[in-house]
């Protein structure tokens, strides 16, 4: 389904900043995975999702959606089979627009954008209202609000409503609960979790916690370096808890995790 | 002030609303500070007054120096875009060219329209509001223009354009191209500006090299006057604050020039352009209502480096 092979992508090469973010990536995710990824900064996590989206380009390497390569694609054409949902709340969502305005912007994602207005009918502010009432944030009775209006949390609960509105492949979520409260975040989670379920999606999602890394999904990359370090999925990772993880990740790499970010809980 | 200057003044205002709702396309809603202007606007001037004084229709003469002027924008936005010059940059470099260009369209530095056909007497002769003729042929192109821009910006092409301008990486994650927008944002405001610039030269009777000199700020004087007096809450109160504001600007500058009791000349125009733009914008960073738009958070693509 998706398809990474040896992707290397180094920053500022052959300057004193020279960032070696990825040093030979390659994954096969299947349909319907949910991978959570998980790792230190600067372990090329981040630099992993921009590759599959498409705003960095690798040096080295190819990508693959199906039989389809699209290394050279840009992000706005892999935006019809590649949906993301951003970190920050203010990036995924266009503030001065109202919620109905974004809604209607994600409805037209990868597709031919005309001279038709762009909020028309009943039917189609129908459809937003029962997407937004699924959230369960009263948010079908504001679509004419601003969404710049709108808190952190129920910013990102729309952004993930947009990335999922129209039938696509891929869904990226990158690190999207981390600037919310905690529990904003856990309802996002949720909703992330029963979206892609339902949806049979196939979804990568970094995090910093490794209990929700554990938690959600069906297979666990742990990146270190530049390279996945680990790679767990099925019955070995059923049985895995956050220590085993961490022993798991010292043999592999020869040191212990170095992050005080990373929550190990 | 005589009904005379009056007259002038509100068919001046009417004639920069023009150019302020090109700027607003440009500055605010693509967030492109657009230097282009500077050029187009007398480019608009010199391809209506070539294409009179050649004989052709002056409605016509019109359509083709608003198509001269998205061609420039075009250009802009390719230097910007294709060629990754900053857009500040990219702006100056068309403006100069078409100095040139203007000078090459005219064959001379100015270039007289008198004796020939033009939109304002082709007008007249259909209808005779006597010395309201001008006034309310340049008020249909104003409102047209504000009322055309309100529709294009609730289109699915125009949200793209608004989502791009504001939020980069948001649009292009919604398969938008950035680079796309940039071209039509351009090409648009241009053309209103060059449009602008034919009115301007078929009003006057001349064509001039020159007469684009502060364009940019006469036409960014209305738009920041327009936010001031009605916000920017929609794009409705903000087009029509392109027009409220260029009137009120003129309407300004002619009180100012026929107070004489502060010494103001024509001549002195610029300046006191210049000073009401800078006034305008200090005053509202102390209330922190009308500042330039921040930059966007981050970057929309992470060129590959080396």
């Amino acid at each position: 389904m998706l398809r990474l092979t040896d992707i290397r992508v180094t920053f500022n090469a052959n300057t004193a900043s020279e960032v070696r973010a990825l040093q030979g990536v390659t994954l096969d995710i299947n349909t319907g995975e949910f991978v959570t990824v998980i790792g230190s900064n600067g372990a090329g996590k981040s630099t992993l999702l921009s590759v599959i989206v498409g705003t960095v380009r690798p040096d080295y390497g190819t990508i693959w959606l199906g039989t389809n390569e699209m290394t050279d694609w840009s992000a706005a054409r892999r935006a019809q089979h590649v949906a993301r949902v951003f970190q920050e709340p203010r990036l995924g969502t266009c503030g001065s627009l109202s919620i109905a305005e974004n809604l209607a912007l994600a409805a037209k994602r990868g597709q031919q954008r005309g001279l038709r207005l762009a909020l028309s009918g009943s039917r189609q502010q129908r459809q937003f209202a029962d997407l937004l009432a699924r959230l369960e944030l009263g948010l079908e009775d504001r679509m004419t609000t601003p969404i710049g209006s709108l808190s952190g949390g129920q910013r990102q609960a729309v952004s993930l409503l947009m990335a999922t509105l129209l039938p696509m492949r891929i869904l990226v979520l990158d690190e999207h609960t981390a600037a919310l409260d905690p529990a904003a975040a856990a309802r996002v989670l949720a909703l992330s979790a029963e979206i892609a379920g339902s949806q049979k999606l196939t979804t990568l999602m970094v995090t910093h916690s490794m209990r929700d890394a554990l938690a959600l999904g069906t297979r666990t990359i742990m990146m270190d370096r530049g390279r996945v370090a680990l790679d767990i999925k099925g019955e070995e990772r059923e049985k895995l808890d956050i220590p085993d993880l961490l022993d798991l990740f010292g043999q592999a790499t020869g040191h212990a995790v170095d992050d005080d970010q990373l929550m190990l809980s | 002030m005589s009904l005379f200057a009056l007259a002038g003044a509100i068919e001046t205002g009417l004639l920069f609303s023009l150019v302020a709702l090109g700027v607003f396309l440009s500055f605010r809603v693509l967030d492109f500070p657009d230097l282009t202007v500077d050029g187009s606007f007398p480019l608009g001037a010199a391809t209506a007054a070539a294409a009179i004084t050649a004989g052709a229709d002056p409605f016509l003469a019109t359509a083709a120096a608003a198509l001269s002027g998205a061609a420039a924008g075009l250009v802009t936005a390719m230097l910007n875009v294709r060629f990754k010059i900053m857009n500040l940059l990219a702006g100056i470099l068309s403006m100069v060219a078409l100095f040139s260009i203007n000078l090459r369209i005219m064959g001379r530095p100015n270039l007289p329209v008198y004796g020939y056909d033009t939109v304002f007497n082709r007008f007249g002769s259909l209808f005779d509001f006597g010395l309201w003729n001008d006034t309310i042929l340049l008020a249909i192109f104003a409102i047209g223009a504000k009322l055309a821009i309100d529709w294009f910006l609730r289109t699915e092409i125009g949200l793209a354009l608004r989502a791009s301008g504001e939020n980069p990486s948001m649009s292009e994650a919604q398969g938008i191209s950035n680079g796309g927008m940039r071209y039509l944002g351009m090409g648009l405001s241009n053309a209103l500006v060059a449009l602008a610039g034919a009115l301007f030269a078929q009003m006057q009777g001349v064509a001039d090299v020159s007469m684009g000199i502060g364009t940019i700020v006469t036409g960014l004087a209305a738009l920041i006057i327009g936010e001031a007096v009605l916000g920017r809450r929609s794009v409705f109160l903000a087009t029509l604050g392109c027009l409220v504001g260029a009137l009120i600007y003129r309407l300004f500058i002619a009180l100012a020039l026929n107070a004489g009791f502060i010494g103001i000349k024509a001549q002195d125009l610029n300046l006191v352009t210049a000073v009401i733009v800078a006034g305008a914008v200090i005053l509202s960073q102390s209330r922190g209502r009308l500042q330039m738009p921040p930059p966007p958070l981050i970057p929309a693509t992470t060129k590959r480096e080396g």
